[in-house]
């Protein structure tokens, strides 16, 4: 963008504000933490104050990640996007492939087939698993339970080698695509869930055995971390978060989306509102998750895994061999893609850490226009100083880590 | 001008004398408001209305039609179980030799300072009276505001 002219914009740079060491008469250190800690799970970087073992402020810098995904999407056809959005929060790639394709379909007044969206549920639930385990395997490591780490990484392994069965991918899936799933589910896959899901709570059970009622965990843990709920709100927080501070607030109850409406869970709610809090909420939505699983696997309807939209799903491959008709729209889709309805949606989902939205604005082409991408962590981490300002910065560690961000979805 | 079937809608008409236009496509209501009456219109629609989060804060670049900005603003009724979604749209004034730039609405709701952040950093879009508005993913160095429409997306030195 620097061009001989220099700045083409006309926009003068806004400088930085230094940052100022206050405090009268005492002598503070100022501690670079991050953007390689392992606490910090990813690039986070923190200026902090101390004062002895004491913080005074704490100034949270973000970016480290930014990889222009928002821009990308304005490239890209629609289909080609949902691989994107796998890569904004890489422990919750259904998710984000969920909220995507939902925004996207909305615009195109797609209906989706009960079987599609059943299965986009149970898998999106198994996501959350996934993701909890991440954040209660790092958590627990942070804090100096190593053993947890081992346990829940076994069961992760679990639900990659689900997602692998289905998408032919561990991580970055992308199963989810407009107008229903990418491919049909393979065959026994019933079996390779309900394996899973036989034995989970079992698991959940030792992980609990391990922290619980763990003298080192509740004292590391219990009491810390507090911000009062009217901060959170203000300032942007939704999640775990919220609901460990007691207000009922779930993507998933309150605007139903994907048939979310017809499943039979709680949304779990402690009050005390720390660190210790978080965790027992998030070993309870693991509960409630694979309660979830299990009701869609018992309950699968039966029927097509993509939407009946000629120009916006790809064909199948044997009809193609035969109607003229079905290997035009193949080459269609492929090479130009399909256009979208002028319009504007915002679709919003729950995702593990909190709520995820989709922004999106389209012209009418076959790219979107603008897509705006609402990570739960970027809304999460601002909280930061809040939160951990005046603590320990022993506490600081355990304080991260209950907020459980992820730093592709705060800098996309 | 509101059109006539949403002159009815309680939001719309507690926020009618601020608005230019309002609309609803796909279940969401969208209301556009001048951009110089931003911050009150905010304020009423968390005092008055109840929307008592802001879910982002972003922008949209519609070059080459003038207006050239769009500012969206998404806010959230967690007892009403509602969402919004505010417009205010400025003029580039790149030409001009000043700035896109609409009032912080960080008074209103502590939330929008990174949200704004975000969006000066992408678009170049000033909020005037933040209170920390500098760059939030770029480096601090960087020149031009990379979702711009007029910003390359190939080139060779980037």
């Amino acid at each position: 963008m620097v061009t001989e002219t220099g700045n083409p914009t006309g926009l003068e740079p806004v400088e930085s504000p230094d940052y100022e060491a206050p405090i009268k008469g005492t002598r503070t250190m100022v501690l670079n933490m991050g953007p390689q800690h392992p606490s910090t799970h990813g690039v986070l970087r923190l200026l902090l104050e101390l004062d002895g073992e004491r913080l005074l402020k704490a100034v949270p810098d973000i970016g480290f990640l930014h990889t222009g995904i928002e821009k990308e999407f304005e490239v890209k056809t629609y289909q080609q996007c949902v691989t994107l959005t796998d890569r904004i929060d890489y422990l919750a790639p259904l998710s984000n492939n969920l909220t995507y394709c939902l925004a996207a379909e909305k615009l195109l007044g797609l209906e989706i087939p009960e079987h599609a969206q059943w299965m986009r549920v149970m898998l999106t639930e198994l996501t959350r698993l996934n993701s909890h385990l991440v954040w209660l395997a790092t958590h627990a490591i942070d804090i100096g339970a190593m053993s947890v780490f081992l346990y829940c990484f076994r069961e992760r392994e679990e639900i990659l080698r689900i997602f692998e069965m289905f998408s032919g991918q561990r991580m970055m899936t992308s199963y989810f695509r407009i107008g229903g799933l990418a491919l049909p589910a393979p065959r026994g896959w019933q079996k390779r869930v309900k394996d899973f899901i036989d034995i989970f709570p079992e698991r959940i059970d030792q992980y609990e055995n391990l922290l619980t009622n763990n003298q080192i965990w509740i004292g590391r843990t219990k009491g810390v971390g507090y911000i009062s709920l009217q901060d959170m709100l203000d300032l942007g927080v939704t999640g775990p978060m919220l609901r460990a501070a007691g207000l009922k607030i779930d993507v998933r109850k309150d605007s139903p989306y994907s048939s979310y409406e017809k499943f039979d869970f709680e949304v779990p709610i402690r009050t005390e509102n720390d660190v210790y809090a978080r965790y027992l909420l998030r070993v309870e939505e693991m509960r409630q998750s694979t309660r979830i699983v299990r009701q869609a696997l018992e309950g699968m309807p039966s029927g097509s895994h993509q939407a009946k939209a000629p120009g916006i799903v790809l064909p199948d491959r044997e009809q193609m061999k035969t109607q003229m008709e079905s290997l035009i729209y193949h080459f269609k889709i492929v090479t130009e893609g399909f256009r979208v309805p002028e319009g504007e949606v915002y679709q919003a989902v729950e995702s593990p850490r909190g709520e995820v939205g989709c922004y999106m604005v389209s012209d009418g082409t076959q790219k979107p226009y603008r897509v705006h991408w609402r990570g739960p962590s970027f809304g999460n981490l601002q909280c930061t100083s809040k939160l951990i300002e005046g603590t320990l910065i022993a506490d600081v560690i355990a304080a991260l880590g209950s907020m459980d961000f992820v730093l592709g979805d705060t800098d996309r | 001008m509101i059109p006539e079937n949403l002159a009815g809608d309680p939001i719309v008409a507690a926020l009618a004398d601020l608005a230019t236009t309002a609309k609803f496509e796909f279940e969401e209501l969208t209301i556009e408001i001048e951009p110089s009456k931003i911050v009150q219109a905010l304020e009423r629609a968390r005092h008055q209305l109840g929307f008592e989060r802001l879910t982002s804060v972003t922008g949209v670049d519609r070059l080459p039609s003038e207006p050239r900005f769009e500012v969206v603003y998404h806010l959230q009724s967690i007892a009403g179980k509602k969402r919004l979604r505010l417009k205010a749209r400025i003029s580039s004034g790149v030409e001009a030799g000043v700035n896109p730039e609409i009032e912080s609405v960080t008074s209103v709701y502590k939330g929008a300072d990174w949200y704004e952040r975000e969006t000066f950093d992408l678009f170049g879009i000033r909020f005037l009276n933040h209170p920390d508005l500098r760059r939030i993913m770029m480096p601090e160095e960087w020149d031009g505001h990379p979702l711009r429409k007029d910003y390359p997306i190939t080139g060779t030195r980037y």
